[in-house]
């Protein structure tokens, strides 16, 4: 028969470094975990794959209505803020949510690694796979409907993460409030609408009427659009719109802090 | 020899709530401990005390000498923990979970013996929302073992298993001990802990009732047992839990 309980570690194993691999396993297996869910990966990295590229092969061109630039253009920023969004509000909130519900959280701090390790990992499943989605939107924008690369990376990098970080902010928010997976779905869900909305997901932010844009820009995903499409054309973005995002991360993130409960 | 628990004075509230009030209690190395009592007396508490998962309001607690809150890490290391109503992932494979968990600790337990010292060999591939409830049951004892415990925490180990999967647990249990882990187990069965405990303490409304042996504690009420049967420890926590035997 296997010993199971021992006395003293070996010498050997007990140097082992188990925190790193401790962390490491957890992020592989979140990472296959959330590979096992078909729907979101569809839904988040898919779907804007290919509405890009119905509406880049199908769209005429530079457009007076969108200020000159094509629709395919306009929709790369508006498909990526979609991702980063549909990532952290219908994936991680919905995660955590059961998590904790189903005491799983409870259950990682009975163990040496603890459930901020288990939250790490989520967050960096989370914010490769919207890396993995923008990386997808925005070659099959250069690949197929002559949208070019971004003209100013590090600006749309520095936009990208405070897109994501905001987008997670509200993410864990969310998680925090809510008292079960299915709450946080639904809740997700009526947030992701509006937000949606001033990122020109139904109408672009160039066709939008002035004073619905300018409001649209104190928006989390107005400001992200705005930030992403300047950095696309080779500008660095706004103070303004990395300032709102940048501000909106901090709020929903030390609000999660305050109010995020382990069981 | 330094006890594998010592809990002097524990108190806990939620609120205005007193879940434990000044309970005192001491396992040694080696023991098998049962913690029995009504629902709602402090029990889950008490053990979570013990892992590490609740700051206590006042007294102090000691597993190995280590204060389970202060220092979590060093305790999360000798502790092993079943949880009441803790689940997993329903993606998540049985081979998948124990080697996870496996990777928390520094010594763990052959990952493939386990399994097949708890019979999920068979399911070592199966998803965990495919399993039943034995056998998520026996999932949640495998990653209470994995990491070797020195004290393992049984909380409620054997509710809503089968007769044979109850005895399997027994037999489990007593193989832990041949190994030379502490074992405490909370149970509402009095047959369970009188077949396997060393030693069992009552808890009552936060408080420690009685605590001894088994046969001890059936010692106290065999002289006001009237019908004319043994007497077992469930008649002895019926009779402490009421007053008779006082």
């Amino acid at each position: 028969m296997t010993a199971i309980a021992a006395e003293p570690a070996s010498p050997r194993r007990a140097r082992r470094n188990a925190p790193r691999s401790a962390f490491r396993s957890l992020t592989v297996t979140e990472a296959k975990l959330l590979a096992r869910e078909v729907a979101p990966l569809l839904w988040g990295v898919g779907f804007p794959m290919v509405m890009l590229y119905v509406v880049g092969t199908n769209s005429p061109g530079p457009d007076k209505s969108l200020g000159g630039i094509s629709l395919a253009t306009a929709y790369v920023p508006i498909l990526i803020a979609f991702s980063c969004t549909t990532f952290a509000l219908q994936g991680l909130s919905t995660v955590l949510a059961n998590y904790r519900e189903r005491g799983i959280l409870r259950r990682m701090n009975a163990t040496p690694v603890g459930a901020v390790r288990l939250l790490g990992a989520q967050l960096t499943v989370n914010l490769s796979v919207a890396s993995i989605a923008t990386l997808g939107v925005l070659f099959t924008g250069a690949a197929a409907c002559g949208v070019p690369l971004p003209g100013q990376p590090a600006g749309f990098i520095l936009a990208f993460l405070l897109t994501d970080a905001a987008m997670i902010g509200i993410g864990l928010l969310v998680a925090s409030v809510a008292r079960n997976g299915r709450m946080a779905g639904a809740i997700g869900t009526m947030i992701f609408l509006p937000l949606m909305f001033f990122a020109g997901l139904w109408l672009p932010q160039a066709a939008m009427p002035a004073a619905l844009r300018t409001a649209g820009q104190d928006t989390p995903l107005g400001a992200a659009v705005a930030a992403l499409q300047h950095s696309m054309a080779g500008q660095w973005p706004s103070a303004a719109s990395l300032g709102v995002l940048a501000g909106y991360a901090v709020v929903f993130w030390l609000l999660a802090w305050r109010l995020f409960r382990w069981e | 020899m330094t006890p594998a628990l010592e809990i002097t004075g524990l108190r806990k509230a939620y609120g205005k709530k007193t879940a434990v009030d000044g309970l005192s209690l001491r396992v040694a190395a080696g023991e098998i401990f049962g913690i029995l009592g009504p629902n709602g007396a402090g029990k889950t508490t008490t053990v979570e005390c013990a892992e590490g998962l609740r700051r206590p309001d006042g007294g102090s607690v000691r597993v190995f000498g280590i204060d389970p809150y202060l220092d979590r890490p060093a305790a999360r290391r000798i502790v092993g923990a079943q949880l009441q109503e803790s689940q997993l992932p329903d993606k998540i494979t049985v081979a998948e979970a124990v080697g996870l968990y496996a990777s928390f600790y520094p010594d763990p337990a052959d990952t493939e013996a386990l399994l097949g010292r708890l019979g999920l060999t068979e399911e070592r591939n199966t998803r965990y929302k495919r399993l039943s409830g034995g056998q998520k049951q026996r999932v949640s004892i495998a990653l209470a073992l994995v990491g070797r415990p020195r004290l393992v925490v049984f909380d409620e180990l054997t509710t809503g298993l089968d007769p044979a999967a109850r005895r399997e647990s027994w037999r489990l249990v007593r193989d832990l001990r041949g190994d030379g882990a502490t074992v405490l187990l909370v149970t509402h069965y009095a047959d369970e802990a009188e077949r396997l405990c060393d030693r069992v303490a009552l808890i009552q409304a936060g408080r420690l009732a009685v605590c001894g042996r088994p046969d001890e504690l059936i010692g106290h009420i065999s002289g006001n047992d009237t019908s004319g049967n043994t007497a077992t420890l469930d008649d002895a926590i019926v009779a402490f839990t009421t007053g008779e035997a006082a």
